[in-house]
């Protein structure tokens, strides 16, 4: 059978590493893709403000109290990057969004999982947007010019993430004993579903091997991983806090980090709705959905007046 | 004539503009993303939370994304093939005998 042309051209430019546009030919499967990883990139950022949410307003300062604020307002505008962008291939931003009220789309695993302490709100920022961090600068060099410029723009602001929540885990660690075993006790706590946010190893993964050959996946799940972890273990050394792996070992032949095995059991089950926040988090969408009704209408009925003033115009 | 689309039927009178900024007078605005909003003067809005939370730009322009009329691919080649060949609109064109001081 002959190749398709358009199908020979589009794998030729991704060959080329050029970036695909929206009005370009590109394979349904890579639409398809597409709209499923961006998507649940868009929900997870918008869930995501829940965890963080819940301590808003017992930040123990000020200072700390503006951080988190900016910070939670930064994931709803990444949430709102994501979603325009994966408008660009004809889905709209409400049918997404239904998905996920409907419980029928997924998000990252890890905003499942309870802030049980202030100590927490440092957890996330250092590892849980440190993270984000790892997986969205190789995303910015995805083949689909839409989603790659989100990155950019989401790696920019990410940082600020990472620091703020730095901050707040060094100034425990520097604390009281009784701060000091706060820290440790929520760096037990979030370590291993940080270490499962990669995803599970390639060869288990149903849809790396093609995101890998749409040039969207540009470096392994296990690679990404590997770098968090000598990157964070280093830093939790520096801070003081102790990696809850027994079997954690530094490699000498290769200066990596070798860790314990990651109980996939756990990832699977907070996946597919048992973790111990999912009902919460949807409901709290839900609910927050609900309320923002009037403001939509109110928005609608606006746009309805001004189109019937300028047709009375015309 | 209103280039706006028709309201869909659950009474949603939202649509998708394209949002462009200035960050400095006297520069070009340039493209930086999207926003879904009802009318012209949210999206502006929503382009500022969105696209400006940290930076004061000089401007924001929102257009909607119906309103642009953008080159077809499978016209391209012969869209801007009139400007391949006229190599006399540039310098390197041109000869300037060899002992004339440059200009600085
Ligand atoms: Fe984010
Ligand atoms: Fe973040």
């Amino acid at each position: 059978m002959e190749p398709d042309p358009k199908e020979a051209e589009f794998f030729r430019r991704l060959d080329a590493d050029e970036s695909i546009e929206p009005k370009d030919w590109f394979p349904e499967r890579y639409r398809k893709q597409l709209i499923r990883m961006m998507s649940q990139h868009a929900h997870s950022e918008i869930v995501g403000m829940l965890p963080e949410g819940n301590w808003i307003t017992r930040a123990p300062t000020f200072r700390r109290k503006i951080g988190l604020l900016a910070k939670v307002q930064d994931e709803a505008g990444h949430g709102l990057y994501l979603y325009s962008a994966a408008e660009t291939l004809g889905i709209s931003r409400d049918e997404m969004y239904q998905q996920l009220l409907q419980g029928q789309a997924k998000y990252s695993h890890i905003f499942n999982y309870p802030t049980l302490s202030w100590a927490d709100i440092g957890m996330i920022g250092w590892l849980v947007d440190g993270a984000a961090i790892i997986n969205q600068t190789m995303l910015a060099k995805c083949s689909y010019g839409p989603y790659a410029r989100a990155m950019v723009r989401i790696c920019k602001e990410e940082n600020f993430h990472k620091k703020q929540g730095m901050e707040i885990v060094g100034t425990l660690m520097a604390g009281t004993p009784e701060q000091r075993r706060m820290a440790q006790e929520a760096f037990d706590r979030w370590w291993w579903p940080t270490l499962m946010m990669f995803g599970v190893p390639d060869q288990a993964s149903p849809n790396s091997a093609e995101l890998t050959r749409f040039k969207i996946k540009r470096k392994s799940n296990d690679e990404l991983r590997q770098r968090y972890i000598d990157m964070k273990v280093a830093q939790a050394h520096a801070f003081g806090l102790v990696v809850p792996d027994p079997d954690l070992k530094f490699d000498d032949a290769t200066g990596h980090w070798r860790i314990g095995p990651i109980d996939w059991n756990e990832f699977y089950r907070v996946l597919q709705g048992a973790g111990p926040c999912n009902r919460e988090r949807l409901e709290a969408r839900r609910q927050a959905y609900a309320d923002g009704a009037w403001v939509r209408e109110a928005a609608a009925a606006f746009e309805k007046k001004r189109r019937q003033k300028e047709e009375t115009a015309a | 004539m209103s280039s706006a689309p028709p309201a869909r039927a659950d009474g949603d009178f939202t649509e998708l503009f394209e949002v462009f900024v200035q960050e400095k007078a006297g520069e070009a605005h340039q493209h930086v993303g999207s926003v879904r909003a009802a009318g012209p003067s949210l999206a502006l809005q929503h382009a500022r939370d969105v696209y400006a939370r940290r930076s004061s730009p000089a401007s924001i322009w929102v257009v909607p994304t119906a309103a642009i009329t953008a080159t077809v691919d499978a016209d391209i080649a012969s869209f801007f093939e009139p400007a391949a060949d006229k190599a006399y609109r540039h310098p390197q064109f041109y000869r300037v005998p060899k002992d004339t001081p440059e200009e600085s």
